[in-house]
């Protein structure tokens, strides 16, 4: 069982592997995207208070959940990459932390541009918003520590403890608004139980989600690719893989 | 004859204040900004003394936030300029005594200070003498804290260009709990409503970072030194 | 050669500083009653290899090991054996000579304030023990760390260019102090540019690019 997590410590086959799910990666992206899309927006009925102003819900809950599970992803492999000093895990932590704080950035600036007509304001300091706003702030810190150093190794070691250090932020945001009186709604999807939301809003949400997951994983996959060449220009199989 | 934990602990943090009590004006320049920093709002918004009374514990809280910045940066900083740190990690104790003792000393001169100094500037924003007791307890719940989270940001950004700043950076977005809480709790002190739920949140805080904080500033020293 | 495992050993060590290979696979064993002199041209690893000798770098390939053990099982235990002295000499300038010992061999030992301005007045800077460090010379400094090195009763010495910024006496002193802790049982590693002219059983180590 331990050898598939050996084969992943090896730049190399890493490499390859993320090259072979990048066209899976993208096309399901795609398809999920597109029924997503055209189903959230033109399909699924008005909502009986919000009009058609829910449909930002489309774009902002995939980009809040996405915010959150790359922060978790980029700490796992940041843990595994310090405990086990596998290199891959800091290409795999580094290629994630831009994709994350852009699906942070994503999930602000739809939540504050739905807020508008929801709340009546851009911007509240409830407890969600504000530790969302916290999340984008650890993702720059990560970013800025792993490129403050001359020397990359130290870098990728620092910047991987201050992700792990930083995740305690995850469920805050997660549980923010069971553990406090929020502005912002409750968990409708993630939560235990049945989710509070008709099967015609529901399905274009779940494949919208679906679609993010798939897109993130792409794009990861090509920047992780991206990073490795970088990492391990050195190496013998680097020259090989430009060749071909 | 080995020297036990204790007695090293006892040692470092005696050495961390004798340096520190050499240099006494290192001392008082957070304190000062402390109090320069706390006079910049009313200046700034010229209230009156009634009416600062509703903002002042934000803005005591965050002077204190900012002035404990600046002495964090001085945790590890200069035992890493002049080579002794690399002494105390080959002193056969550990990284995390060395570790646990600084920031214990660290905090006995900065935050203890500001948690003194503090019915000075709260008298200055027009805090009431019946909320000091919740305010002086948040202060020093909250600056224990943010000592230990100091301690991490401090063990990553040593000898970093620009440190200070990438401290910052690191610090706040973790400290914000801090602020939201204490400032609350010295709020509702001073309206007279229950303190307990804040206060609860600031000691479980304090707590939580106080066991688990260690840990990650010995990994971010032992990261940096290597 | 298959004898005990008596001291300090390093095995095909690798060290890279970025992207240069400084150390390659280089391997050195230091027995008791022996001082390896390590000499070689500028950035050619001697530094370094004194730091992975210590523990405080740790290399990517290769192993150090004292006594049979590897330094990094158990570090405390090995540096309770081990002094290392840096090419500076590490003190902090605001305490006097007296406390920099005081509190940097008090973790290793207990010791008596006695006892180190015995040995600060071996190395020759016992008339200046209660002085700020700030105020002493360049050459007083490479003393009080000699004598903190001196303090700590360790049994291997790891000395990076122990010589630098002494005087005749000075050297004199330190070749004095190399011998008498080498024909004492200790071992030593010693960094330096010049030949060392000592009694004991010296072996080079010579390290080029």
């Amino acid at each position: 069982m331990w050898t598939w997590f050996y084969k992943l410590a090896s730049p190399p086959y890493v490499y390859g592997v993320a090259g072979a799910f990048v066209p899976w990666l993208l096309g399901s992206a795609v398809l999920a995207l597109g029924y997503g899309l055209i189903a959230g927006l033109a399909i699924a009925p008005p909502d009986y208070q919000q009009g058609d102003a829910f449909r930002m819900i489309y774009v902002h809950v995939p980009s809040a959940i996405l915010s959150l599970t790359v922060y978790t992803v980029m700490a796992a492999a940041s843990a595994v990459a310090l405990i086990w000093r596998i290199k891959v895990g800091h290409a795999v932590a580094a290629a994630s932390a831009p994709i994350g704080a852009s699906f942070t950035l994503a999930a602000l600036v739809t939540g504050s541009l739905w807020g508008r007509p929801m709340w009546g304001t851009y911007w509240a300091w409830d407890p969600r918003l504000t530790s969302e706003l916290i999340l984008l702030f650890l993702y720059v810190g990560v970013m800025s520590l792993r490129s403050a150093f001359e020397d990359p190794a130290r870098g990728d070691r620092a910047a991987a403890l201050l992700a792990i250090v930083g995740v305690v932020n995850v469920p805050i945001v997660h549980f923010s608004v069971v553990w406090w009186n929020s502005l912002h709604q409750g968990a409708t999807v993630v939560k235990l139980g049945a989710p509070s939301m008709p099967g015609s809003m529901l399905w274009p949400l779940l494949a919208m989600w679906l679609g993010f997951m798939c897109f993130y994983g792409a794009v990861l996959c090509l920047r992780l690719q991206g990073e490795l060449l970088n990492r391990e220009r050195q190496a013998v199989w680097v020259r090989e893989a430009i060749k071909s | 004859m080995t020297v036990g934990v204790w007695e090293a602990f006892v040692l470092i943090v005696r050495r961390e204040l004798c340096l520190s009590f050499r240099r006494p004006e290192q001392l008082l320049q957070p304190l000062v900004f402390f109090l320069i920093v706390t006079t910049l709002f009313p200046l700034g918004l010229s209230l009156q003394l009634s009416l600062l009374r509703d903002i002042s514990p934000g803005v005591l809280w965050t002077a204190a936030l900012l002035s404990s910045l600046l002495s964090l940066d001085s945790l590890f900083k200069s035992d890493a300029d002049d080579g002794t740190l690399e002494q105390l990690c080959l002193s056969s104790q550990g990284l995390t005594v060395i570790v646990v003792a600084k920031t214990c000393a660290h905090w006995l001169v900065s935050g203890a200070a500001l948690v003194i100094v503090s019915p000075i500037v709260a008298t200055a924003l027009g805090i009431p003498v019946a909320a000091f007791a919740t305010m002086m307890l948040s202060l020093a719940l909250g600056t224990v804290t943010l000592s230990w989270l100091g301690a991490i940001g401090a063990g990553l950004t040593i000898g970093l260009r620009r440190g200070n700043v990438l401290l910052s950076l690191i610090v706040l977005p973790l400290a914000t709990p801090l602020l939201i809480f204490g400032a609350a709790a010295t709020e509702r002190a001073i309206s007279g409503s229950s303190t307990a739920g804040a206060l609860y949140f600031l000691a479980s805080l304090c707590v939580f970072t106080c066991t688990l904080a260690p840990l990650a500033a010995t990994a971010a020293l032992r990261i940096t030194l290597e | 050669m298959n004898s005990a495992p008596e001291g300090l050993r390093i095995e095909k060590v690798h060290v890279w500083r970025g992207e240069r290979h400084v150390l390659k696979g280089l391997s050195l064993e230091v027995q008791p009653r022996e001082l390896l002199h390590v000499s070689g041209p500028n950035g050619t690893g001697k530094t370094t290899l004194l730091r992975v000798a210590s523990g405080l770098l740790r290399p990517e390939q290769g192993t150090v090991s004292w006594m049979g053990r590897s330094i990094s099982s158990s570090p405390g235990q090995y540096q309770a054996v081990m002094a290392y002295c840096a090419h500076e000499p590490a003190l902090k300038n605001d305490l006097t000579a007296l406390e920099n010992l005081r509190f940097a061999v008090g973790l290793k030992r207990r010791v008596t304030l006695q006892e180190l301005h015995t040995v600060l007045d071996c190395t020759g800077v016992g008339s200046i023990a209660d002085l700020p460090t700030r105020v002493l010379s360049a050459g007083q400094r490479r003393r009080v760390a000699l004598a903190r090195v001196l303090a700590m009763r360790a049994t291997l010495w790891l000395l990076d260019e122990p010589y630098s910024n002494l005087d005749a006496s000075g050297t004199e002193l330190i070749s004095g102090l190399l011998q008498a802790h080498v024909e004492g049982g200790g071992a030593a590693v010693v960094v330096a540019h010049h030949a060392l002219t000592l009694d004991c059983n010296v072996r080079r180590l010579e390290l080029n690019s």
